[in-house]
């Protein structure tokens, strides 16, 4: 239902739920938006080209309000030493690793948010947070979050972060593709930063064009594969590389969407509430019949 | 029958004990740390990080907790929807745990979601696809359908008999009418909520499986299998006799009464047919999906696998098989046990042990405050049982006086 918010569609399916006494097939459908959009934009990153001048982790900080300090700090390369993840303090980080084929340079790999073409974040979320939005991007409600956590449990790359150490309004923090910046035409601020062209936005049906084009042009650079392009389901941000992924910490994934098998479960035993409604019906068979059966042996002792 | 005249009534005992006493200590201890986490945040207490989400209140406050009190819609369809009347004595004490499991329940979701304010944000935004939305749900309503069920036992207490102090008395007669009146509807609608209450069961027993399906390759591939939802209600339909079993002769232990073994054995025959079912398919799914290379390994999620099967699942079936341990309270006690011990185990090992995120730098293990705050709420929940015991009608109390000892023989048992 594109052109139509989600609360509205929240409101609606509510309305509709109430009217069936609460037991109506439109909860089964009730959800975030999810949408596929065919133009939705994404980001080609060849760690083959990043320097590790970490310009995106402070772009990223300064855009979202996070304390990003100098920018000239980060000219520091002592942290790339050790291996760090996304976090509340940082929604994309930079790590180094040592060098692929054919160079002597290390490689550096930019981390955040993949935007999972069918995330299991958005699957997920108790209250529907969360949402793939037709940019590609995938954001979530601060005033909905219950703080619940089940999206960080679901999610395959160990993205979503938690502000453990605020008491009240801890928050769920990870990229959001610079989505207030999206909006208004403008690049997501560590693509709009990076000095080397490592980060190419644009749809993402081109950027794997681009990708294999770059692949086929010089194959002695790339290791082929465009990791994103099939892992669990397709990601908007996906990676060129000179090395395996896995060396590069990419976790190894099937292309099955994950939240794939969790959502036919749920809706095959939620069928329209076929199952549940049955399983009602004979119990209440059973209990009738045995209580009938009850009263008759009473009769018969009689 | 005669033993149908034997009513349940409020156990006449003081309810302060040495071990009430302790008791005590540890609820308090549990909430000196529980203020921790609502003054300072969820990161000053427990030992959760953005690795692992969830440990150990969400492990076995809520996915064991929801597990243990399993006996509630095991012996309501027995007692009630099969009308097996000879049951009737266990029900309400099966009841009242799981109506006091499932309040903890929603208090350890509550104490762990790190926006507790907006706890009933699901009751508004929907989102059909999460099994969580759906566990949070069934809960919900099936922890109302359980303060339904109990409400007769309150009005049998009070009809006729309310008296409130002071200045309220003058409400003594209204609320004997309420009473009156509630009772009325519901011992004629009453079937309505009984059979609810089996359906929810089910429903959420099953998708409390299904949480995990989601996490994918992060969960430990003896563990993780596309039948979860079958094998957590499967377990918990196995676990809930033993449960009835394991509180039962602990509070007629510790209120000093007499077990009620002519019903426990027979209860107790039921439970390996059931764990059979339980593990043909928990073997079953291991075969099939070959994952038994994994056992090959020593590491802890083998051992852990391991024990769950043999100690929480083959030795008490075993057991159960036997007529000399049905007919014996200790023995029964300790097969019994073994069934809750395993199902305790297999939530924390599919919520906790399994659980293995890919950029993981440590392991987890609860804290000293996630543990205070367990204990501390096991330690309430044996408080409230022990003070509703005291003041309704739960237990059957055979009259002392005219007890005949033949009353107890179990020699029937297995006709």
């Amino acid at each position: 239902m594109p052109g139509k918010s989600r609360r509205d569609f929240l409101k609606n399916s509510i309305a509709g739920g109430i009217a069936a006494t609460g037991i109506s097939a439109s909860v089964a459908n009730a959800g975030p938006k999810n949408i596929l959009s065919a133009d939705r934009m994404g980001v080609l990153v060849d760690t083959t080209v990043c320097v590790g001048c970490r310009n995106c982790e402070w772009a990223c900080k300064t855009a979202h309000n996070l304390d990003s300090g100098d920018l000239n700090s980060y000219e520091e390369r002592k942290i790339l030493e050790s291996k760090r993840r996304p976090s509340e303090h940082a929604l994309t980080v930079v790590n180094e690793y040592t060098h692929g084929k054919n160079s002597t340079l290390p490689v550096d790999v930019k981390v955040q948010c993949m935007h999972c073409d069918h995330p299991a974040c958005v699957s997920a979320c108790i209250v529907g947070a969360f949402s793939k939005q037709e940019n590609g991007a995938v954001i979530w409600d601060t005033d909905m979050c219950i703080g619940c956590r089940y999206c960080m449990a679901a999610c395959p790359f160990q993205i979503p972060a938690f502000e453990y150490n605020k008491a009240i309004n801890p928050l769920i923090m990870k990229c959001d593709f610079c989505f207030d910046r999206t909006k208004e035409e403008k690049l997501p601020a560590c693509v709009g930063i990076c000095p080397t062209e490592t980060l190419t936005y644009g749809p993402r049906t081109e950027l794997i064009r681009i990708a294999r084009e770059r692949i086929k042009r010089d194959p002695s650079r790339y290791i082929d594969h465009i990791y994103g392009e099939y892992e669990v389901g397709g990601t908007a941000w996906m990676y060129l590389a000179s090395k395996n992924f896995t060396e590069l910490d990419f976790p190894l994934l099937s292309k099955n969407p994950a939240p794939g098998v969790s959502e036919s479960i749920q809706h095959g035993i939620f069928a329209y509430f076929v199952p549940p409604v049955s399983l009602y019906a004979l119990l209440g068979g059973i209990m009738w019949l045995s209580k009938r059966r009850k009263e008759m042996e009473g009769e018969e002792k009689i | 029958m005669s033993r149908n005249s034997v009513l349940p009534q409020p156990i006449k005992q003081k309810f302060f004990s040495p071990g009430v006493i302790a008791l005590i200590a540890l609820a308090i201890n549990g909430l000196v740390f529980l203020m921790g986490r609502f003054f300072f945040g969820i990161g000053a207490v427990t030992n959760l990080n953005n690795q692992y989400p969830w440990g150990l209140w969400i492990g076995v406050d809520v996915a064991a907790g929801v597990a243990l009190a399993a006996g509630g819609f095991t012996t309501a369809a027995l007692g009630h929807v099969m009308h097996r009347e000879e049951y009737h004595a266990i029900v309400r004490p099966a009841l009242l745990t799981a109506m006091l499991g499932y309040t903890f329940v929603a208090v350890g979701v509550f104490i762990d979601i790190g926006r507790w304010y907006f706890i009933w944000h699901p009751l508004m935004m929907w989102n059909g696809n999460s099994a969580l939305f759906e566990v949070g749900i069934c809960v919900m309503i099936y922890l109302t359908v359980l303060y339904i069920e109990f409400l007769p036992i309150v009005s049998e207490r009070f009809i006729g008999r309310v008296n409130l102090p002071g200045p309220l008395a003058s409400f003594n007669k209204i609320s004997d009418k309420i009473l009156r009146l509630l009772d009325r509807g519901l011992s004629k609608t009453m079937f309505i909520f009984l059979i609810a209450g089996v359906v929810l069961s089910t429903l959420h027993q099953s998708s409390l499986g299904t949480l995990m399906v989601i996490a994918g390759p992060k969960m430990h591939p003896l563990w993780q299998t596309p039948i979860l939802p079958l094998l957590f209600l499967l377990s918990a339909v196995s676990v809930g006799f033993p449960m009835v079993i394991f509180e039962s002769l602990l509070a007629s232990r510790s209120l000093k009464l007499k077990p009620e073994m002519h019903i426990l054995s027979r209860l107790g025959s039921m439970i390996a047919p059931l764990l059979g079912i339980y593990l043909a398919f928990k073997l079953g799914d291991m075969f099939i999906r070959e994952t038994f290379v994994y056992l090959r390994e020593f590491n802890t999620a083998s051992v852990m696998f391991t024990i769950e099967l043999v100690v929480g699942v083959i030795i008490p079936l075993r057991m159960f098989l036997s007529q000399k341990v049905l007919k014996s309270p200790p023995l029964l006690f300790t097969a019994a046990s073994f069934v809750v011990f395993g199902v305790l185990l297999n939530r924390i090992n599919n919520f906790i042990v399994a659980y293995t995120p890919p950029y993981a730098t440590g392991s987890y293990f609860p804290s000293i405050g996630e543990i205070s705050v367990t204990v501390g709420f096991i330690a309430m929940l044996v408080l409230a049982y022990r003070f509703v015991v005291l003041n309704f009608p739960i237990i059957s109390v055979h009259d002392k006086y005219s007890a005949q000892p033949t009353k107890y023989s179990i020699k029937e048992v297995g006709k």
